[in-house]
């Protein structure tokens, strides 16, 4: 589904992305973890379309298609969801009018007629029940005044919605409590199907016990410097990432 | 002698107009009004038509705009339209008696006068200053003063007709009444109509005023409103200004409140080649309350330029200002907005704030909120933006699927909501915030069903 291979960016001339090189198959879970500035979220965004990051060298497909071809638009009615690390506030524009216009959106670069009111009513209600998210908070501004497990929520809500093929959730894990990780791991569990993907971003093994990967990967300093299965999380959890950094070249 | 032409200040040009046709001006004037109009255009000889040096007109030189040769409209012009034909207008709930002004006279020749129920009149200013002249001269020209604004002492010497709207003591006027300034000629045209509001104590009323253009020659309109709130009355106000962009205007509102009386005024700019609005209001008794709002959105080379004076003079009044706009392309504005909290207006509370959007490195805007107070138990507030559309909201928006272009909708819609919520007049707000929308995608030429073209 997903091939990237030697991925360099740059933003306003520093080098963050420094050859990153995997793949993501349909039906996978792949964990990404790594230090603090390593590039895990410069990672996601440049997936996702951000401008401000220029890739200087490398390519990347998806579905056999150019993903840095497209705009972040496209990437995401083509499937591509990013949950944010630190979800955006926009003031003044309900979830409700934020999510509509997404999904018909979306329908409608699948050639889809706008979804009825009373459809996308019903499928707002379905998908807030399966992450629990609080009523009061689908009726209010994007994001806005929303709690910091409040907001990760909703990007799991909004997960449900589109129904993406490829999901990035850069650390929706922080900031959550245990049942609400356990809520949002669910959330993501249940959606997850033979056809679609997902890449965590994570820092800690709890979540990983509940979304248990196929692949965990360590990102340091702009490159993968191991990959390894589910208990690469373990044994990093517990030895933290010295012993890996030891003889990167940097 | 040189024999290259001496060039003649646009003062001097009205001067001249002024004593020339001063027969067709005063013709259907009571002699009161006449009066008036005489110290008017004294004023106006001293104080002439403001230019750049003038620091309330820093940002908008009216003298250069008034430099022309447009016709002036010192008598009605007789253009019949079968006013069905080309207006409709589709806000719901609003009161079916329009009244029109065109080129600044009232439209309907032979009904110039209405009586409402209750005893409350709307018709021709003009007709009203004849027939109710005791109405009139206690509040004409009293609020509207002459003695610093040199185009308030030009429309007091120049107008002859305008809108007079009389709600008496108790009356309570349920349907909003939509006033309907259309400018319409085959030549360019100079209009200065001139309106008076009066609500008597514990009064209540909306009013909707529309600023149209229904044909293509430049225009120019330089109107004074003056609007009494007697005690403990309500006024809701709201004004859209949709002219076309040939179209340059300064439009001066100054209301004037009595104590516990309660104001909403809003102006919602939606196309225009210039617009200056001054809008004065005089707190003029304890317990005020007044909203006052704007919203503006401005494209290609419009300017906009608002001005407001909120003077409280008495002490428990209460004031909100906001102003917001979005400016593309070269568009030019400017904001300048003065609270005066006088020395005994205690336990004043007075916000302000404008806040703008800048969609290109090309327009711009000027913005200057001030605070003047004098008294020490108050709570005032006052601040200004000028910013980009919100970067990161609007990757978070694409990354749902929402085109860059959508997304960028969505935030200036959302921006300016906060404006048109402000809008009391429920059906209107409706209206507004689809007119709005229009606006911003540029699809807006003129309000849904209504057959006048603004633009
Ligand atoms: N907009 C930006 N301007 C300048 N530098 C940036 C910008 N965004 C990221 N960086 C830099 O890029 C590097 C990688 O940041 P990134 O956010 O990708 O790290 P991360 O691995 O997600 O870290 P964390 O675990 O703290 O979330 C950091 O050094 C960061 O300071
Ligand atoms: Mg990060």
């Amino acid at each position: 589904m997903l091939s990237i291979k030697n991925l360099h960016a740059n933003i306003e001339g520093k080098e963050i992305l420094k050859g990153i090189d995997f793949e993501v198959k349909a039906g996978e879970v792949h964990a990404i973890m790594g230090p603090n500035g390593s590039g895990k979220s410069t990672l996601a965004s440049v997936l996702a379309g951000r401008e401000i990051f220029e890739v200087t060298e490398g390519k990347v497909d998806y579905f056999e298609k150019d993903l840095l071809e497209m705009t972040p638009e496209e990437r995401a009615s083509e499937g591509i969801f990013l949950g944010f690390q630190y979800p955006i506030e926009i003031p003044g524009v309900s979830m409700v009018n934020f999510m509509k216009t997404a999904v018909n959106q979306q329908r409608k670069h699948k050639g889809l007629e706008p979804m009825s009111s009373s459809d996308f009513l019903k499928l707002m209600r379905e998908k807030k029940d399966l992450v629990e998210l609080d009523a009061a908070l689908a009726s209010r501004s994007v994001n806005e005044g929303f709690s910091g497990g409040e907001k990760k929520r909703n990007e799991i809500f909004q997960m449900a919605m589109l129904e993406p093929k490829l999901s990035i959730l850069d650390e929706t894990d922080s900031g959550l409590d245990i049942d609400a990780l356990r809520i949002v791991a669910n959330g993501v569990n249940k959606l997850k199907s033979k056809d679609n993907a997902t890449i965590v971003i994570t820092h800690y093994q709890r979540l990983l016990d509940y979304i248990v990967p196929d692949f965990v990967h360590v990102l340091y300093n702009g490159r993968i410097i191991k990959s390894g299965g589910k208990e690469l999380a373990l044994e990093l959890e517990e030895k933290g990432y010295d012993w890996l950094k030891k003889g990167v070249d940097l | 002698m040189s024999l290259e032409e001496v060039k003649v200040e646009p003062k001097q040009k009205f001067l001249d107009i002024y004593q020339e046709h001063i027969n067709d001006i005063k013709n259907g004037s009571p002699d009161y009004i006449n009066e008036i109009r005489e110290k008017a255009i004294k004023q106006f000889e001293i104080l002439g038509i403001p230019d750049k040096k003038d620091e309330n007109y820093k940002y908008t030189d009216l003298n250069n705009e008034f430099d022309n040769g447009y016709k002036m409209y010192l008598s009605p012009k007789n253009i019949k339209f079968e006013v069905n034909d080309i207006f409709t207008c589709d806000v719901p709930d609003l009161n079916t008696k329009v009244i029109l002004l065109l080129n600044g006279w009232y439209y309907d020749r032979e009904n110039l006068i209405h009586e409402l129920p209750g005893g409350a009149i709307i018709g021709s200013f003009q007709a009203a200053a004849k027939r109710y002249p005791e109405l009139v001269k206690k509040h004409f020209a009293n609020y509207a003063k002459m003695d610093k604004e040199g185009l308030v002492a030009m429309n007091t010497a120049f107008s002859q007709d305008g809108v007079f709207f009389y709600v008496p003591k108790g009356v309570v006027i349920e349907k909003p009444i939509q006033i309907i300034n259309i400018l319409m000629d085959e030549e360019e045209g100079f209009t200065q109509h001139r309106n008076l509001f009066i609500l008597e104590d514990n009064s209540e009323a909306s009013i909707v005023v529309c600023d149209h253009t229904l044909s293509r020659p430049n225009f120019l309109t330089n109107s004074v409103s003056e609007i009494f709130v007697g005690k403990n009355a309500d006024l809701k106000y709201s004004r859209m200004q949709n002219e076309h962009n040939g179209s340059k205007q300064v439009s001066n509102l100054y209301l004037h409140q009595e104590r516990d009386s309660r104001v909403n005024a809003n102006t919602i700019s939606l196309h225009g080649g210039l617009i200056r609005n001054n809008v004065h209001v005089m707190l003029g008794g304890e317990g005020c309350e007044n909203t006052t709002t704007g919203l503006y959105l401005t494209d290609k080379g419009q300017h906009i330029d608002n001005y407001m004076y909120m003077d409280h003079a008495y002490p428990n009044c209460t004031s909100n200002q906001l102003f917001k706009g979005v400016l593309d392309d070269f568009a030019t504005g400017a904001f300048s907005g003065k609270v005066l909290v006088r020395k005994d207006a205690q336990k004043t509370q007075a916000f302000q704030s404008n806040n703008n959007i800048l969609l290109t490195d090309d327009a711009d805007i000027k913005t200057k909120p001030q605070l003047e107070i004098y008294a020490d138990d108050v709570k005032c507030s006052h601040g200004a933006t000028v910013g980009q559309l919100d970067l990161d909201a609007l990757f978070y928006m694409r990354t749902r699927g929402i085109p860059k272009k959508e997304a960028k909708l969505l935030l200036m819609s959302a921006f300016a909501y906060d404006v048109i919520k402000t809008i009391q007049v429920p059906a209107l707000q409706e209206r507004i915030q689809d007119l709005v929308d229009k606006r911003l995608r540029g699809e807006l030429s003129r309000c849904n069903s209504c057959q006048m073209h603004c633009c």
